[in-house]
């Protein structure tokens, strides 16, 4: 098991630095930082000073080298916009992220499962066959479309719902939690299920489509012969063997539900990392967008890792074949 | 009813109350398009932050609604002679710290937006010399005479010596700083306002300075600054009521907010002119299939360009009413005599013979550049040049490009690439020399470097140059805009540059609010009243 998890920590570190190369090879190509940091009337020996002083003009090679040198030691510069450090702003944008993406998730299993787990045990009721319509639009709405649709419809129609904002917080330590008041838990229902939406239909399709196939199976059919209770078979047995691909998704999507929150947080502007990040391509920040590329390449390497380990939790076979690697 | 009803009707009845309950009269609710990125005002000179530094900040003058100079922490000041200037400081007043104002302060501020770092080196000439008279009076000593030397201070706000230097900000906090400086996240000036939480890109609350030297002419006791980068949800927030005043309003959202009822566009003239320029200092074009020479050294294609673009068009597609057509390359609220220039029709049949006489019966190709994400309707704006462009043969090649890109490009230190662009500019010391120097002025002059640094066009006239210095030291108004009229004409008749607009301010705000909107489109929410409820 050591072996198994140090070997992919290697690994790791080597997706990590292969986003940093694609990531600083990229970032010639999103302009002159320079332009977005003075007005336009600045003089060319001014820009001329401000480049060099942030060591713009030194080899790509050089400026890599510098600064994965300065990651590693968990230094990530200074914002161009904001002249602050890159650590502190990612650290006061994290809790709005993640207390989105984590109830985004929590209501899309929740949701997902419930309807997944119906629409295959009752495939013919007309409840199944909405589900079905709603996952066809969860699918193939795009994202900001379904925001702007519910501020339409909650917030200027209606008016029962904030149109932005996370209301008020409160600061918990360094974190800052919008889910103790009553103003920060209504302005979360929207960005919630607009960015929870396509994972639920995801998983209720996939729930769905694992649970018919089980439910096919010869241990079925032997649990039902040996006279088991529906409930049983159906919850005990066959929804049980149909959550290992259930929770890779889930867990690979919750990595794409912090990475790809960007557009929802801008929809809302809700004031996460994936709003500071799309603020920081648009001004050519590259001391954030390389930090942001870093972290969410970090997420996705430690729920890789995380779900494999799961893997072992459900399904003992695996546990055999991990401590005696073939 | 049970227990858990009636815990259920008091949550229903109380998330209605919340719902329902409306904002405090006198909280105003703002929010931009763009954000409030630092603190420190000698960091970033645009319109938006200095705009809101002013609401905490004040220089020695100011300007009132109509962009009059107006007196600020100065009193008073006087031309001992052309080249000395005095200001007499307004006593008792405060910083919000409590310190008090004084010929010190103007002394530190005067070199601190003059040292490394600050992106207001233009506004104040570096060879003028603050002198300390008493507590005070200061003294200005100038070279030579400059006649503007107040109007470029604009945006150059007075900061309080003790408390920089208590605080390790006695230089201001350079684009390339490795350490955050307390400047950049906390103020100090002597404004009507106090910044009483300030969360970069997220939120920024404002309460009243009761200890104001002036009369406010608002009737807040806070401003909560909210930036909205989405354009539909900015237009929602204002329609839901949840904010007060948003700055802009996309055009093509304007009759929806004035059709609303709860909110109305205020649309006005802006200072800014948005031109076209053409390419003439290169021997060969870089993006074009004319090789070995370059069509836009000949006069008569230049003119041909001009008289090909029908900016009347322009205005009613692709503005939508929302445009000043401009004859002139400065706004005409800047100039006294620009009622005497008056734009040249479009003129098809005449384009179209200058460019035969030119020896491009036929047109030509020509790649165009063009930011689609700086100005209003930038990119549709450069698509309809495109289409009047046509109609005279020429196949002009759009890019469109984000303004990181496209100013990394077309600017000096990117070596001016480009052959065709759309600009637009606002002078900074809202002063005809500043477009005569900067975008009119000949490139490389060894004596003046800056002088046409922002003349991607390459355009050169040695006159106008020779009359645009004599503008710079003549004191005399009438005088001085005689000779502003005459270098205005010598670029007209070189066809130096297609003028097309001065694109509208579109401020969205709210029935219960009454605002003042200037030309400068800097929101100032000190002369704000909203309506009590």
């Amino acid at each position: 098991m050591l072996a198994f998890t140090l070997r992919r920590m290697i690994q790791a570190i080597g997706v990590m630095l292969a986003v940093g190369i694609i990531a600083f090879a990229m970032f010639r190509f999103a302009g002159d930082p320079v332009n977005q940091m003075v007005s336009i009337d600045t003089s060319a020996a001014e820009r001329a000073a401000i480049r060099k002083s942030l060591g713009l003009d030194d080899p790509i090679i050089v400026e890599f080298a510098h600064y994965f040198a300065n990651a590693a030691q968990f230094k990530f510069g200074v914002s161009y916009q904001f002249r602050l450090p890159v650590a502190d702003l990612l650290k006061e944008r994290m809790p709005a992220t993640l207390e989105l993406a984590t109830c985004a998730t929590i209501l899309a299993m929740v949701f997902g499962i419930l309807m997944g787990v119906y629409s295959a045990l009752r495939r013919d009721t007309l409840l199944a066959k909405a589900f079905q319509a709603i996952s066809l639009i969860g699918i193939s709405l795009p994202t900001f479309l379904i925001g702007i649709l519910l501020i339409y419809l909650f917030s200027v129609t209606l008016g029962w719902l904030p149109s932005f904002g996370r209301g008020e917080v409160v600061k918990i330590g360094w974190w800052s939690t919008g889910l103790l008041t009553l103003s920060g838990l209504k302005a979360l229902i929207m960005p919630s299920i607009t960015l929870g939406l396509f994972q639920m239909t995801l998983i209720m399709r996939l729930v769905r489509a694992e649970m018919l196939e089980v439910l096919r199976t010869d241990y079925i059919r032997f649990a039902r012969a040996r006279g088991l209770t529906t409930r049983a078979i159906h919850f005990g047995h066959a929804l049980k063997n149909t959550l290992v691909p259930v929770i890779t998704v889930t867990g690979l999507q919750f990595g794409s539900v912090i990475a790809f929150a960007i557009i929802t947080e801008t929809v809302f502007q809700w004031p996460g990392m994936g709003l500071l990040f799309v603020q920081a391509v648009q001004n050519v920040d590259i001391p954030i967008m390389a930090a942001y590329l870093l972290m969410v390449s970090l997420i996705f390497v430690t729920i890789n890792l995380v779900v494999d380990i799961l893997y072992t939790v459900v399904d003992p076979r695996l546990r055999a074949t991990i401590s005696r690697p073939a | 009813m049970s227990v858990r009803q009636n815990l259920l009707a008091a949550i229903v009845a109380a998330m209605v109350a919340v719902a329902a309950s409306p904002a405090s009269s006198q909280v105003l609710r703002y929010a931009n398009q763009g954000e409030l990125k630092s603190l420190d005002p000698y960091t970033l000179k645009e319109t938006t932050t200095i705009a809101h530094h002013a609401h905490v900040y004040e220089g020695l003058v100011g300007r009132d609604k109509d962009l009059k100079i107006v007196p600020a922490l100065a009193e008073s000041w006087e031309t001992l002679d052309p080249t000395h200037w005095r200001f007499h400081l307004r006593k008792g007043v405060k910083f919000h710290n409590g310190d008090p104002f004084t010929a010190d302060d103007v002394l530190f501020s005067a070199d601190r937006v003059r040292a490394n770092g600050s992106n207001f080196l233009s506004n104040v000439p570096g060879d003028a010399k603050f002198v300390k008279v008493d507590d005070y009076t200061v003294d200005v000593m100038l070279s030579a005479p400059n006649p503007i030397l107040i109007s470029q201070w604009d945006g150059w706000y007075i900061m309080d010596k003790k408390w920089s230097e208590e605080h390790d900000s006695i230089a201001p906090t350079p684009a390339s700083a490795t350490t955050p400086s307390y400047a950049a996240l906390h103020e100090n000036g002597t404004g009507p306002f106090i910044i009483e939480s300030h969360q970069p890109g997220v939120k920024t609350v404002f309460k009243v300075n009761p200890n104001w030297w002036g009369k406010p002419e608002h009737n807040l006791k806070e401003i909560i600054f909210t930036p909205i980068a989405s354009d539909a949800t900015r237009v929602a927030a204002l329609l839901s009521g949840e904010v007060d005043v948003i700055e802009p309003v996309p055009i093509q959202d304007i009759q929806r907010v004035n059709a609303s009822g709860v909110a109305t566009v205020m649309n006005g003239p802006e200072l800014r002119t948005i031109f076209l320029g053409m390419d003439q200092a290169r021997d060969e074009l870089l993006y074009s299939n004319v090789k070995g020479k370059n069509p836009f050294k000949d006069i008569r294609v230049r003119e041909a360009f001009y008289k090909a673009i029908d900016v009347d068009l322009i205005k009613n597609r692709v503005m939508r009413g929302l445009s000043t057509p401009s004859a002139l390359m400065i706004a005409p609220q800047l100039f006294a005599l620009s009622k005497d220039f008056t734009r040249p029709k479009a003129d098809i049949d005449g384009a179209k013979k200058l460019m035969a006489e030119a020896g491009y019966a036929d047109g030509f190709e020509v790649t165009m550049d063009c930011p689609n994400d700086r100005y209003v309707n930038d990119a549709a704006i450069c698509q309809a040049v495109v289409g009047m462009l046509a109609r005279i043969g020429v196949k002009v090649d759009l890019l469109a490009q984000p303004k990181a890109q496209y100013f990394g490009k077309v600017l000096k230190p990117g070596g001016y690439k480009t052959s065709f662009y759309l600009l637009g500019w606002t002078p900074a010391s809202q002063d005809s020399h500043n477009v005569l120097h900067d975008i009119l002025g000949c490139r490389d002059d060894p004596k003046d470097p800056t002088r046409g640094e922002a003349n991607l066009a390459g355009y050169c006239n040695k006159e106008l140059d020779a009359l645009a210095d004599k503008i710079l030291v003549e004191s005399d108004t009438a005088k001085r805009d005689q000779m502003i009229k005459q270098a205005f004409e010598i670029a007209i008749k070189d066809w130096a540059y297609i003028p097309l607009h001065q694109q509208a301010l579109s401020w969205g705000v709210s029935k219960k609010v009454k605002l003042t909107q200037r030309a400068d489109n800097q929101v100032l929410l000190y002369w704000a009243t909203k309506q009590e409820e």
